[in-house]
């Protein structure tokens, strides 16, 4: 599967508090990460409707990467917990259709955490390079 | 009075129930035959396909059609009605949304295939032989329908016109399909096309129940627990009730029987996928009062108290769910962190 010319498409949703301040942090501090993640922000990862995620990956993303605070850290108290339960049920799902629970990722980064964030997109992006490309696209 | 309508009543992939139903208007069914006339039921009356091939195009007023779309038979028998029908009406949850069957599509056609002939436990079938679609007897060609790969809805399949789910559908859903019809026969005048004959709000909206915490502490199940309080909301007392991402119009005859609703009306207006919503809710209110002090993986351990979300949250919605085929290829092959 592992195909050296494939570069995966990522979604990344990523909350205004923590991750998308990290994120900040990884661009004003130069940190090199791959450019395949194309980043939304939302007000909170709360906000992520499953629809969000199962659309992204019936539309041709390879990947999606929710990213939000740390847990007890929520801008929101709770938002943070309510997400990685529906994520959790997600990909149990998905992976039960035979689509990898490894194409979806829920990472807790910090607004203080730019290299995490570098880190965390990099290794995902190299994972989604082994599985390939998104068997949902075939389908179509 | 205006003249009779002509009606036909087809089932493609279905149990028989939305028939039943039909029957269970009781002494009603005599006001239905004031207002319509019925020239095609299966189930009731003799009747041949050769028939309704012999008549002209759109020479009946409705088709009311129930049951999936699974085998090339019933496909053609689903294209066949909307030819000869000016209206077809999506009868019960499995023309409207799949229903039961289209479980199927949890699961790829081969694998169907094998265990009805070849792994239960009752089956003795040595030689592995399977239904062909085409045999060879006495100089004859003997034909059998083949089975698609997927379990489709009626709408997926042909146009249709009018939608009433149910599983099946209640009696005073299918006595407010007979008003629609002698309306028609009355003044010509029909709903807007794509009208879903049932309420337009979730279940919970009617449901008479009473939501006293926020939080469910934990998942149950009907069989393994003792009856329920009959007077609290039943998802908050651990029953998965799926009245959250659920169509009203059912009177809420499962909860007034103390049983979680299963979802069988469908997704309410504005909601495209039933399941999604209902995972969505669950796992907002799903939590424990010191949930702050829950780690990532007691989370995801807590979450695995959820017994068979497909099977749950779209039991009667496969064919219409976004992601409604098995893939069946990829497997996990890196484990996550």
């Amino acid at each position: 599967m592992a195909n050296d010319s494939f570069e995966p498409e990522i979604v990344g949703i990523l909350c205004n508090w923590c991750t998308y301040a990290g994120a900040d942090l990884a661009g004003t501090s130069r940190l090199e990460y791959p450019p395949n993640i194309k980043s939304i922000r939302v007000m909170c990862t709360g906000r992520v409707d499953p629809m969000f995620v199962v659309k992204s990956l019936k539309e041709g993303a390879d990947g999606v990467f929710i990213s939000g605070c740390h847990l007890g850290d929520c801008h929101y108290q709770s938002g943070n917990y309510k997400s990685v339960r529906r994520i959790v049920l997600l990909t149990r799902m998905l992976e039960e259709m035979g689509i990898s629970a490894d194409r979806v990722a829920f990472e807790h980064i910090s607004a203080s955490e730019g290299q995490k964030f570098a880190d965390r997109v990099t290794e995902f992006t190299n994972r989604l390079k082994e599985l390939g490309p998104n068997p949902l696209k075939e389908v179509e | 009075m205006a003249e009779k309508l002509k009606v036909a009543f087809h089932w493609l992939a279905s149990c028989g129930g939305c028939e039943v139903a039909v029957v269970d208007l009781d002494e009603k069914i005599l006001d239905v035959i004031k207002v319509l006339d019925i020239l095609f039921w299966p189930v009731a009356l003799d009747g041949k396909y050769e028939d309704i091939k012999a008549m002209p195009d759109k020479y009946l007023d409705i088709a009311i059609i129930n049951g999936a779309v699974r085998t090339t038979e019933q496909e053609e028998h689903a294209k066949l009605f909307r030819a000869k029908a000016k209206v077809v009406v999506s009868f019960g949850s499995c023309a409207c949304f799949g229903g039961v069957p289209a479980l199927a599509n949890l699961t790829t056609k081969e694998k169907i295939l094998q265990t009805a002939y070849e792994t239960t436990v009752s089956t003795d079938n040595p030689k592995k032989t399977r239904p062909q679609l085409e045999t060879k007897m006495n100089g004859r060609t003997l034909e059998l329908p083949d089975l698609y790969e997927s379990v489709k809805a009626l709408h997926q399949v042909i146009d249709v016109d009018y939608f009433l789910p149910g599983c099946p559908p209640m009696v005073p859903l299918i006595e407010k399909l007979v008003a629609v019809a002698a309306n028609f026969a009355e003044t010509g005048e029909l709903p807007p096309k794509g009208a879903v004959i049932a309420g337009e709000k979730t279940l919970c909206d009617e449901c008479p129940l009473e939501r006293k915490e926020k939080m469910v502490a934990g998942i149950e199940r009907p069989h393994t627990f003792a009856p329920p309080d009959p007077e609290r909301c039943l998802l908050e007392q651990g029953l998965i009730c799926m009245g959250p991402a659920t169509r009203d119009g059912c009177d809420s005859q499962c909860i007034k029987a103390n049983m979680p609703c299963r979802g069988c009306m469908g997704p309410p207006p504005k909601v495209d996928d039933q399941g999604l919503k209902m995972l969505s809710a669950l796992a907002s209110i799903m939590g424990v009062e010191n949930e702050t002090e829950m780690s990532r993986q007691d989370l995801e351990e807590f979450m695995k108290t959820v017994p068979d979300p497909w099977g749950t949250f779209y039991r009667f919605g496969m064919s219409t769910a976004t992601l409604n085929k098995s893939l069946e290829g990829e497997k996990r092959e890196t484990e996550e962190k």
